[in-house]
C-alpha cells in the first residue's frame, strides 16, 4: 500500500484553516449514536476523551492505573511551549515551526509541525480557564521561561510539575463528561488486541487487570494514546507500566510503524546506581536554563573526586570544562537534547565522568546563586552584601523556581544540591517513533487514530524540551476531534457495532490463547529477567551511538532472547486474579518483537539524525551528520518476524524551511 | 543489610488477610523501598510463591499510585515522600518493617497491599471541574490578570498527587485535605469561583456518601501528605461550605 500522507494543497499558513473549512461535520443529533474508543488517558488520550464526550460522541477511555490521573504525563516536569510572544521576544507560529523542524533534524512533517505551531497558544488560554495554576509575575500576567534549541522564552510552567496540572486539567474536563454519562471509564484495564471489521477499526479487546476478565468493546472508531516505548530499554524515565502494547497490536493487524530508531536519551538524569536500579529519573532540562554543565578538565582531578580526595567545589574556576559552553557558544548550556547528551557521553567515553561509575557530570548552580543573590541584594535595598549574603539570596531565588526539584535530587541521592552541584548523565526519556499517521492522525487502518507520543509525526528524529505537553493537548484537544469528525460522518447510519460477529470472537480468542500459555507455561526465569536482558542489548547497541555492527549483533541477540522466553518464562499465578506479572508478560513479549524492529530500522537508516547517531556517519568534530538521500519516514509494516518487516518510504518535502546543517554554535 | 518483613498478604477483597513474615538480604542502602519490594518479590517467584501485590507506576513521587503504610506511617518514616521515594538509608541492618496496605473503610483491599481509591475519582466527578468547554475559542490567557499569591497558593493546593495517604492516616478516616484542596485550588481563582458554591456542595456530600469520616483537627493528615498539602485548605472548604450553605 502506498503511503497518502493527506497533507492538504495551498501555503502552509492556510491549510489547516482551509482543511476545517473543507471537512465533514456529524450533526449533533448524530453524534449521539456513533462511540469512539480511547486507550490511554494522558494528555493526548484524556484531553481527546473529554473534547470528543464535549461535541457529543459516546466516549470509552481506557487506562491501566486505577485512575486517569495517574497516566504518565503527570511525570513532565518542566513545561510546556505555545507561540504567545508575551514576552515580545520575537516568538510568532514561524518561529516555533522553524524552531521543531530544526530540532527534529529536518525528519518531520511540515504541515503536521505548521498546525501544532498554530494551535499551541489556544492551548494557554484552554489551560488557563480549566483552572491550571501556571506560573505568574507579580503584575499578575503569565510568565514564561527557556527551553533547549530555541533562543525566546516561550515555555508556561507550574513549578516543576506542569505535566500533573496539565494532566490534572484534562482529568477534570473528563470528570465533566463521566458525571454526565458521555464518558465511560475503564480504570485498571488494559488492550490486548485491536478488531477489525470490513477493513475498519471496529473495537477492541481488553483486560480487566483486577478480575482478570476478557472484555469486548466495540466503537466506530479506535484511538490509541498510550504514550512511547521508552520501557523497551528496561530503564528509563517512563512510569513502570508504560508499554507499547496497544501501538504494537494495531501494527500487528495493519497499522505502519514509523522511526522506531528515533529515541530521546535526555541529558539530564540522574545517575545509575546499582543493578538493582528499576527507573530512572528524570532532572528538567529546566535547570540547564541557571545551571551549567561541567567536568574536569584534568584527569588527576578526576581521579581524586571519584576517590573521595576532592570536592567538586574545591576546583577553581579555569580547573573546569564547561564543555557546551566551550563546543556550543550560541547556545551553551541550552543546546537540544540530543547534542547535550552526546556530548556528555563524549566526556564521560573519554575519562572525566566524575562518579564512582564514571557515568556522571556535574549541573552546577554556584554561579546562579552569585548572579540572582546580587540582584535581591539590589531590590532590598542591601549595601555591600557578604558573599554568604548573597548565595542565601540566590538560593531562595533558585528554591522558588525549582525547589521540588532540588528535593527529589536529595531524596534520591542522599546529597544536598544547594552545597554541591548535581550529578547527571543521560537516560531513555521519550520516543519520536511510533504509528505511522497521515495529517488526519489517522493509521493506516482505516478508523484507528494514534495521538501524542504514541505516533511518530511533530517531532523528526529529536524533540525539543517542552513539546511533547503541547503535542499532546495540540492533538487531543484540538486535532483529532476536527479530522476524526470526517471519517465518522460516514458512519451516521451504521448504527450500534456488534460484538457478537466471528471478528471479535477469533480476537478474543487469540487474546485467551496467549494468556492460558503464560500462567501454564512455568518456565525457569522471571518476566524481569528477560526485560533486563533486553534492556542491556538495547542500550548497549542502540543507545546514544550505534553502528552496524552492534545493530546486526543486536538483531540476533532479540531474536535469540526471545525464542528464550517463549519457552522457559515463568509467570506465577491465574489469569482469573490481579496479576501483575501476568499483565507484564504480554508487554515483555510485544517489546521483544519492537526491540528486533528498531534495531532494525536503526541498521537500515545509515545516516546519523537528531537522537539516532551512527558513528559511521559523522562529521569531523564528531557531530551528527545527516543524508540528504534519507530524507524520509521509515514505515514498517508486519509480516510476521521483525527481520521480514516490508518498508515504506515517505519522502519528506520543506517548502517552507530550507533544510540546513543543524549547527548551535 | 538483613531485613525482616511483616507483609499484610490477602487474597482478594472477601477473603480474610493476615500479616506474614518474610526475609531478605543483601539490601543496599542507595535502594528505593519499591526496589527493596522488587528483590522480595523476584526471590518469591523464583521459588515458586506469589508475589506481594502492590501499586505503583512513575516511581519518581508523582503519580500517587504507591501507597504503603510503613511501620505505622503512610508512605514511611521520612516526611515529604512518597513510598516509591523512601529510600532504604532510613532503616537499619536487622530491622523488622511491618507493611500493610491503606486502612479506610472507603479504600476496599484489591489484594494484598493494593487497595481500590475509587471514591478520590467518584468525589472530582461531583464537581472537581470547571465548566468550560475544549473548543479553544475561551478568551486569552492574560485577559484576567491573577495577583501571584492567589496563583502560588492555587498552585500549593493543587500539588495534590491523590495518593489517599491523609486519610489512611486519619484516625477518623477523613477525606477532608484532599477535597480541601481541590476546592482551594478553583476557589482560588477567578475561573472557579463561578461555580464555587455548588462545587463545595456537591464534591462534601459525595465525599459523605462515600463513608469518609469528618476532621477532628488532629492534623496527622498534612504531617504525613508527601507534597506538604496544608490544613489551611480544610479550613478554605469549611468557610466556602458555610458561605454556600447561608
Amino acid at each position: 500500500m502506498a503511503l497518502d500522507s493527506k497533507v492538504p494543497k495551498g501555503p502552509i499558513k492556510d491549510k489547516w484553516t482551509e482543511y476545517k473549512n473543507h471537512i465533514n461535520l456529524v450533526n449533533p443529533a448524530n453524534k449521539r449514536h456513533i462511540d469512539v474508543i480511547v486507550v490511554g488517558t494522558g494528555l493526548a488520550g484524556g484531553s481527546a476523551s473529554a473534547t470528543l464526550a464535549e461535541l457529543g460522541y459516546n466516549v470509552k477511555a481506557f487506562a491501566y492505573q486505577d485512575s486517569p490521573r495517574r497516566a504518565h504525563s503527570i511525570a513532565a516536569q518542566g513545561g510546556i511551549n505555545a507561540a504567545k510572544n508575551y514576552q515580545g521576544d520575537g516568538d510568532s507560529t514561524y518561529r516555533l515551526f522553524y524552531d521543531t523542524v530544526k530540532g527534529g533534524d529536518y525528519r518531520s512533517r511540515e504541515a503536521n509541525v505548521y498546525r501544532l505551531a498554530e494551535v499551541s497558544a489556544n492551548i494557554i488560554d484552554q489551560c488557563v480557564a480549566q483552572g491550571v495554576p501556571f506560573a505568574r509575575d507579580y503584575g499578575g500576567l503569565l510568565d514564561n521561561r527557556s527551553f533547549g534549541g530555541v533562543l525566546v522564552s516561550r515555555t508556561f510552567y507550574a513549578k516543576g510539575q506542569t505535566g500533573q496540572q496539565l494532566l490534572l486539567g484534562a482529568y477534570s474536563a473528563m470528570n465533566r463528561q463521566i458525571a454526565r454519562g458521555k464518558i465511560e471509564m475503564f480504570n485498571r484495564h488494559e488492550m490486548l488486541d485491536v478488531v477489525i471489521v470490513d477493513g475498519k477499526a471496529r473495537g477492541i479487546i481488553a483486560r480487566n487487570l483486577v478480575t482478570g476478565e476478557i472484555e469486548r468493546h466495540s466503537a466506530h472508531a479506535v484511538v490509541i494514546a498510550s504514550g512511547g516505548y521508552g520501557n523497551v530499554y528496561f530503564l528509563s524515565t517512563n512510569a513502570m507500566g508504560s508499554n507499547v502494547t496497544a501501538g504494537w497490536k494495531v501494527h500487528k493487524k495493519g497499522a505502519y510503524f514509523a522511526n522506531p530508531c528515533y529515541t530521546q536519551i535526555h541529558p539530564t538524569c540522574i545517575p545509575r546506581s546499582g543493578d538493582y536500579q528499576s527507573k530512572l529519573t528524570l532532572m528538567s532540562e529546566s535547570l540547564r536554563n541557571d545551571g551549567r554543565i561541567w567536568v574536569p578538565k584534568n584527569l588527576e582531578d578526576v581521579k581524586l573526586i571519584r576517590e573521595g580526595k576532592k570536592k567538586p567545589t574545591e576546583l577553581s574556576e579555569d580547573e573546569r570544562d564547561y564543555y557546551l559552553e566551550r563546543r556550543y557558544p550560541a547556545f551553551g548550556n541550552l543546546v537540544p537534547r540530543d547534542v547535550a547528551s552526546r556530548a556528555a557521553k563524549e566526556r564521560c567515553d573519554a575519562g572525566y565522568g566524575v562518579n564512582a561509575t564514571g557515568e556522571a557530570v556535574y549541573l552546577d548552580f554556584a554561579s546562579s546563586f552569585v548572579r540572582y543573590g546580587t540582584e535581591q541584594a539590589k531590590v532590598q535595598g542591601i549595601k555591600n552584601p557578604t558573599d554568604a549574603k548573597i548565595k542565601e539570596l540566590g538560593q531562595e531565588i533558585v528554591k522558588a523556581k525549582y525547589g521540588n526539584l532540588f528535593q527529589m535530587y536529595e531524596k534520591i541521592v542522599d546529597e544536598n544540591p544547594y552545597e554541591t552541584p548535581m550529578m547527571i548523565y543521560p537516560a531513555v526519556h521519550y520516543t519520536m517513533g511510533g504509528v505511522w499517521v497521515d495529517y488526519n492522525l489517522m493509521t493506516t487502518i482505516p478508523g484507528c487514530y494514534a495521538i501524542g507520543e504514541a505516533n511518530f509525526s511533530d517531532h523528526g528524529a529529536n524533540r525539543l524540551g517542552a513539546s511533547a505537553l503541547m503535542q499532546g493537548l495540540a492533538d487531543g484537544y484540538f486535532v483529532l476531534p476536527y479530522t476524526i469528525g470526517d471519517y465518522l460522518a460516514d458512519d451516521i447510519r451504521t448504527g450500534k457495532i456488534s460484538t457478537e460477529t466471528p471478528e471479535f470472537e477469533a480476537a478474543e480468542k487469540e487474546v485467551r490463547e496467549r494468556i492460558e500459555f503464560f500462567v501454564n507455561n512455568k518456565g525457569m526465569h522471571s518476566v524481569d529477567y528477560y526485560h533486563k536482558k533486553l534492556g542491556k542489548i538495547m542500550w548497549d547497541k542502540c543507545g546514544m551511538s550505534r553502528n552496524a555492527e552492534g545493530l546486526k549483533t543486536a538483531i540476533q541477540e532479540i531474536s535469540d532472547l526471545r525464542k528464550d522466553f517463549w519457552q522457559n518464562v515463568n509467570v506465577p499465578g491465574t489469569d482469573t486474579e490481579f496479576n501483575e506479572q501476568l499483565a507484564k508478560a504480554g508487554r515483555v513479549a510485544d517489546f521483544l518483537e519492537l526491540g528486533e524492529l528498531f534495531a532494525k530500522d536503526a541498521l537500515e537508516r545509515e545516516e546519523s539524525a537528531g537522537g539516532h547517531f551512527r558513528e559511521e556517519h559523522q562529521t569531523e568534530e564528531g557531530e551528527a551528520k545527516r543524508l540528504k538521500e534519507f530524507q524520509f519516514v521509515s514505515a514498517w509494516e508486519y509480516k510476521g518476524e521483525p527481520k521480514d518487516a516490508v518498508l515504506h518510504k515517505e519522502p519528506l518535502e520543506y517548502e517552507n524551511i530550507e533544510v540546513k546543517e543543524r549547527s548551535y554554535k | 543489610m538483613n531485613l525482616t518483613l511483616k507483609i499484610w498478604r490477602q487474597k482478594d477483597a472477601s477473603t480474610k488477610g493476615k500479616m506474614v513474615d518474610y526475609k531478605v538480604t543483601e539490601i543496599s542502602e542507595h535502594m528505593s523501598f519499591l526496589e527493596m519490594m522488587d528483590v522480595l518479590n523476584e526471590q518469591l517467584v523464583n521459588s515458586g510463591e506469589e508475589p506481594v501485590a502492590f501499586d505503583h507506576d512513575c516511581r519518581e513521587g508523582i503519580c500517587g499510585m504507591c501507597s504503603m503504610y510503613i511501620n505505622g506511617e503512610a508512605h514511611g518514616p521520612d516526611r515529604g515522600v512518597t513510598t516509591c521515594q523512601l529510600h532504604m538509608r532510613m532503616f537499619k541492618d536487622g530491622d523488622t518493617i511491618t507493611i500493610e496496605p491503606w486502612r479506610a473503610a472507603a479504600f476496599p483491599v484489591i489484594k494484598d497491599l493494593a487497595v481500590d481509591r475509587s471514591a478520590f475519582d467518584r468525589i472530582q466527578h461531583a464537581g472537581g471541574y470547571i465548566s468550560v468547554n475544549t473548543s479553544g475559542n475561551t478568551q486569552d490567557a492574560n485577559a484576567i490578570p491573577i495577583k501571584k499569591e492567589a496563583a502560588d497558593t492555587a498552585m500549593d493546593a493543587a500539588t495534590c498527587i491523590g495518593c489517599g495517604a491523609c486519610v489512611a492516616t486519619c484516625k477518623n478516616s477523613s477525606a477532608m485535605l484532599f477535597v480541601g484542596a481541590k476546592v482551594s485550588q478553583y476557589a482560588l481563582l477567578p475561573q472557579g469561583q463561578v461555580e464555587a458554591a455548588d462545587r463545595v456542595k456537591n464534591m462534601v456530600a459525595q465525599m459523605d456518601l462515600e463513608g469518609f469520616g469528618n476532621c477532628t483537627n488532629t492534623g496527622a493528615c498534612e504531617v504525613e501528605c508527601p507534597k506538604g498539602i496544608s490544613l489551611e485548605n480544610i479550613a478554605r472548604m469549611n468557610r466556602e461550605l458555610m458561605k454556600a450553605s447561608v
